[in-house]
């Protein structure tokens, strides 16, 4: 079941025209990467589903269109992990934590950080650690938990990689694939690492210059060595 | 040629100190919770807590309200009246620079400033102080119950803001949007409303140190002008984005000012008199800002990129 559909969405910061034309879908309970060249528009794409940019085009989520800014798409399930730690660095990890469940209402949010230590137990037992002594890597994944809180329809990543280490990008994709697994959570994430997106994805998105250029199973994209040339760069 | 130390006229310079203290403290209080989210000093803070101490005064006087109910309804209407002034004024150019934020703040000093004299006339009034001013002896210790119901009333709103900061949701949307308010917004929080909350609270904190001050020096459209530097100086002193450096920076200043007093009679301070209070807090503020810019509780931001 499409959970995502962005039809010709373009966005422009000020004057300058960052998406042209960018049609794509997510299913729910996939992971689809979106990839390309800096400048490319990838981060701009999930600044345009979660209204953090002015954007033209339709965007909806399980049919309904998203309009408003990134209150609304919060509250329409849409959890944004912007790239380079989105974490408060002055408030604690359990603080930072709690932040992500702030549009629920419901009376789970507790049983909800213990599911989240279950995947991380360092958080439980640093919780009262500012966020900004962690490590990157650490940050990072206080990110994720953070927005694993919101119990999230739909999870935008947005260049989890950047400027960790091999060894704590492969834990951190690790832990996504096994979320998704586990709990069916649907993520579009957006690298800069064709490698290791396209092999947690099961689909993905080429963009060139605000466009899609190339779509199609991460398997197949993988395989093919003339795309893996000239748009993958490996 | 020393005295012999006068332990009860002491112990009074204390508790009048942490009195004034105290009122610099709430101050000083307004204007970090404003700087954390807006960025900006308020100017205008001082004037915003004088004409809430008009409108207690004019309830009472003019309109035959007593005290206690006044006051309360002084204090939900500068709580209104803070929401208002950033959704009206502070808001349209709160996405400027800060120097545009800053001449705004001034402009609503002088507007405010005029407004009062406008409606109430420049005339010195009395209001009267929600404890008494009566003195009241402990052992050998004369002080005034308006000097010990203004520590406790500090004391008291500040255990509870931080009680609010720390314990409940919104007030973890507060601090979140002070830390950073791109972040708040994709977690839900509506920051524009935080924004405005926050003003809110600086003016109630502000008209509770304009009723306590007013009994005092007499209510008066300037008389929140000294107060205000104090103010800076406390949250200069205790760092301006750190509110318990606030609290300690206000109880400190008022503390030290009267061990001045205290002290002067003895000849290494003999130096010193009343008028040296404002001219020592713009010293101490321009030493911090030299020395110590991030003052006693505010952290260097270090940021991992």
């Amino acid at each position: 079941m499409t959970l995502l559909e962005l039809d010709r969405v373009a966005a422009h910061y000020g004057p300058v025209q960052a998406l042209r034309e960018v049609s794509l879908t997510v299913s729910e309970g996939e992971i689809v990467a979106v990839l390309g060249a800096n400048g490319a528009g990838k981060t701009t794409t999930l600044r345009a589903i979660s209204g953090t940019v002015s954007r033209s085009g339709t965007i909806e989520l399980d049919g309904k269109p998203l309009r408003g800014g990134p209150e609304a798409a919060a509250r329409a399930g849409i959890a944004h992990v912007p790239e380079g730690r989105g974490t408060f660095v002055d408030l604690t990890v359990t603080e930072n934590l709690k932040l992500g469940a702030y549009t629920r209402r419901d009376r789970e949010v507790k049983r909800d950080l213990e599911r989240i230590a279950s995947y991380f137990p360092w958080m439980a037992e640093r919780g009262g650690q500012r966020a900004g002594t962690l490590s990157g890597g650490e940050q990072q994944m206080l990110a994720l938990g953070r927005a694993l809180m919101s119990r999230p329809r739909l999870l935008l990543l947005d260049e989890p990689s950047l400027g960790l280490a091999p060894m704590v990008v492969r834990e951190f994709f690790r832990t996504v694939r096994e979320l998704n697994e586990k709990e069916g959570l649907t993520v579009l994430v957006v690298e800069q690492d064709a490698r290791i997106a396209l092999s947690v994805s099961s689909r993905a998105y080429v963009l060139e210059v605000g466009r899609v250029a190339l779509s199609g199973p991460s398997s197949e994209l993988r395989a093919n060595e003339a795309v893996r040339r000239s748009y993958l760069g490996y | 040629m020393l005295g012999a130390f006068d332990t009860a006229y002491f112990a009074q310079q204390v508790v009048s100190g942490l009195a004034s203290g105290g009122v610099y403290a709430l101050l000083a209080l307004a204007l970090v919770i404003i700087h954390r989210s807006t960025g900006v000093i308020n100017f205008a803070q001082g004037e915003m807590a004088t004409f809430s101490a008009y409108i207690c005064w004019a309830l009472v006087t003019s309109h035959g309200w007593s005290y206690w109910p006044a006051l309360v309804a002084t204090l939900v209407l500068s709580f209104v009246g803070g929401v208002g002034i950033h959704r009206v004024v502070i808001r349209p150019v709160e996405r400027g620079s800060v120097l545009r934020i800053v001449i705004v703040t001034i402009g609503l000093l002088i507007a405010i400033n005029g407004f009062i004299i406008w409606q109430w006339s420049g005339e010195p009034q009395q209001l009267q102080s929600p404890f008494g001013t009566d003195i009241v002896t402990i052992g050998d210790v004369a002080v005034s119950e308006h000097d010990i119901g203004t520590i406790a009333v500090a004391l008291g709103i500040v255990v509870l803001l931080w009680l609010f900061f720390q314990f409940t949701k919104v007030g973890l949307a507060l601090r979140a949007t002070a830390v950073n308010p791109e972040e708040a917004r994709l977690v839900g929080v509506r920051v524009t409303w935080m924004l405005a909350l926050g003003w809110g609270l600086a003016a109630t904190l502000g008209a509770v140190a304009g009723v306590l001050t007013a009994p005092i020096v007499g209510l008066d459209p300037n008389m929140m002008v000294a107060v205000l530097i104090y103010a800076f100086a406390a949250a200069v002193l205790g760092g301006i984005d750190s509110p318990a450096g606030a609290v300690v920076g206000g109880l400190l200043l008022g503390l030290m000012l009267n061990m001045l007093t205290f002290f002067s009679q003895y000849r290494a301070f003999d130096w010193f008199s009343e008028e040296l209070r404002l001219p020592i807090a713009l010293l101490i503020i321009l030493v911090v800002l030299l020395v110590r810019p991030s003052g006693l509780f505010g952290h260097a931001h270090v940021k991992r990129v």
